[in-house]
């Protein structure tokens, strides 16, 4: 069965087709992988499927259950979590209060005004969990906007990990990090990619090698093909359009 | 114990001490003034939840004050007395428009939700200059007061001021609480970064939308006891610069700090009393005081209080 479908998803702006009657289908536990030179219309895929722009055409399901007209929040109820290519934290929450309240929206209601949050245990577990899974223990209390940018990239993962999604949207987690980071990061996303599924957006083509099931090339944003990591690196269009550049 | 809550215990335990204290020292009258700068305070309590804590800069603030004023105003002549009821309708039309108008506003932010609350002010401001039947543009002086179970305690002297002063310390608690709450949490990470909050799974609007409708509600409270303490209703209440002197209330003592907006609302009804006291235009004085304040003391008068003192050199 397939976690996520995109369907026949069509988004213009003005005249540039940034998406052009793409077709993604996710099974679950894959990783599906989208590469592409910039301004593809890559982000523009990850917006539209996390809700926040809306497609012109075309529908998006989760689990079988069309979320193509439902809000953000709704999406990420529904299962869906994401990470930005651009860094997008809570600056001034401490590290464990950006994990605590990701998981607080899956726990219960927070129309709540009296309880002190930073005292539910249930919260500060799951936050701690989401925090040893990225590595940053050592850094819980410091105030987000404080961190390296290296450390910023792992707890905007940690906030989607923290949120117990059911599908995960990366755009470009490896963005900006340094060689040793990068490694890191990958073997962290190889051991999530067992027990989540995942469209990944990314430049490092090691990376893309080592994590992907299912490669597609969006140029213009067009899909021009799809396939395994090996047939995709053999396959001409796809060198032309991207892998001839050279990777970045 | 830290040190904005030892500060806090202070401040309620002086204004506490206050109607016992003054007359001893022959300033008995002065217990007005301090209930002026009490209401003050509720309403800037009530504000400082949507600057502060969300990052919602309201400059129609005031008209929620007036529209709970004038709601008691208008029951009481038409013969509800009970101030529990009052409270009752106050709280009921109050949370009534701040959902309607809160709905509309909150679509926008920044520079746009000032505007468009400050339009919202201005139309309760002509809207009560309106009211023929209720003073028009002089107002309404109120003839009988509210009652509790008709009993005239909650009326004057001190009744009326252990009423404020519980109204204030409740609306301190429960705001200083809700900061520390999962809805407060939400609240200020809608500030921080709204469309990570959004990505979190939060409906961000909804969360504004009750503070909104709550620090409304809590506004017209103070508008009730404004009316219960003046005795008189006006539209100028509602006047936009009621607002602005709202907002510099809550920056001047110190956004999303436990004691801010009541320091601030003591301070400027006290250099207001005192200014005024020796110059007409005291307001001369006051803005470049203002000026210094805001430059000079980023945190606010909470901050000056309560952080460890440090020398003029950063360490
Ligand atoms: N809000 C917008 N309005 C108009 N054009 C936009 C908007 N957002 C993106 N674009 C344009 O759409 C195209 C696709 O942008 P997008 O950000 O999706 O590319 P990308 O594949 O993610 O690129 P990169 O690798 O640089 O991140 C670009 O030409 C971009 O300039
Ligand atoms: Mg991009």
């Amino acid at each position: 069965m397939s976690t996520l479908e995109i369907l026949h998803l069509n988004k213009k702006f003005g005249a540039i087709n940034v998406s052009n009657d793409i077709c993604i289908s996710i099974a679950d536990n894959e990783c599906h992988a989208v590469i592409g030179p910039n301004g593809a219309g890559k982000t523009t895929l990850i917006h539209q499927i996390s809700g926040m722009l809306k497609p012109d055409s075309g529908a998006i399901k989760l689990s079988g259950q069309d979320i193509t007209n439902m809000g953000v929040p709704q999406r990420v109820q529904a299962g869906l979590g994401r990470t930005f290519q651009i860094t997008s934290v809570l600056p001034s929450f401490s590290v464990l209060e950006n994990l605590a309240i990701a998981a607080q929206s899956k726990s219960g209601s927070s129309m709540r005004f009296f309880a002190n949050a930073a005292r539910e245990s249930t919260l500060n577990s799951a936050a701690s969990n989401a925090l040893e899974r990225v590595g940053l223990e050592d850094r819980a209390d410091v105030i987000a906007a404080e961190l390296s940018h290296g450390e910023r990239r792992l707890l905007e993962l940690g906030i989607a990990l923290a949120g117990k999604p059911q599908f995960l949207l990366l755009d470009e987690p490896m963005a900006g990090l340094g060689r040793v980071e990068s490694a890191a990061l990958v073997s962290l996303l190889l051991e999530l990619r067992r027990s989540m599924p995942m469209l990944l957006v990314e430049h490092d083509m090691n990376a893309i090698f080592k994590l992907a099931d299912v490669v597609s090339v969006l140029v213009d944003g067009k899909i021009v093909v799809s396939g395994s990591p090996e047939a995709v690196r053999a396959d001409p269009a796809a060198r032309a359009a991207y892998l001839g550049e050279g990777s970045q | 114990m830290d040190r904005s809550l030892i500060l806090g215990l202070l401040i309620f335990l002086t204004l506490l001490a206050m109607p016992f204290a003054l007359p001893l020292i022959g300033q008995g009258y002065l217990t007005g003034l301090i209930i002026k700068a009490m209401l003050l305070a509720i309403a800037a309590i009530s504000l400082d939840l949507l600057i502060g804590h969300g990052g919602l800069v309201s400059l129609g603030h005031a008209a929620f004050v007036a529209l709970g004023a004038y709601a008691a105003a208008i029951a009481l002549q038409s013969g509800i007395e009970n101030i529990l009821v009052l409270l009752l309708i106050t709280l009921a039309l109050t949370g009534f428009v701040a959902l309607i108008t809160g709905s509309l506003a909150l679509r926008t932010t920044g520079v746009y939700f000032l505007m468009i609350t400050l339009a919202f002010g201005q139309m309760a401001y002509f809207t009560l200059t309106s009211l023929a039947a209720y003073g028009g543009d002089d107002g309404l002086t109120l003839w009988s007061l509210a009652t509790l179970f008709g009993s005239n305690v909650v009326q004057k002297g001190n009744g009326l001021y252990f009423i404020v002063l519980g109204t204030l310390l409740a609306s301190w608690w429960f705001v200083n609480r809700m900061s520390q709450s999962r809805f407060g949490r939400v609240l200020r990470a809608a500030r921080d970064n709204p469309e990570r909050t959004e990505v979190m799974g939060y409906s961000v609007t909804r969360y504004r939308l009750v503070a909104y409708v709550i620090a409304a509600m809590i506004a017209g409270v103070s508008g009730l006891l404004v009316m219960q303490h003046a005795e008189f209703v006006s539209p100028a209440l509602a006047a936009w610069q009621r607002s602005g002197d709202l907002i510099v209330v809550v920056v001047l003592g110190g956004l999303a700090t436990r004691n801010g907006a009541i320091l601030g609302a003591f301070f400027l009804v006290i250099v207001e009393e005192l200014l005024g006291s020796f110059i007409h235009e005291w307001r001369l004085i006051y803005g470049p005081l203002l000026v210094f304040m805001v430059l000079f003391a980023k945190g606010g008068l909470s901050d000056l209080l309560t952080s460890k003192r440090r020398g003029n050199q950063v360490a």
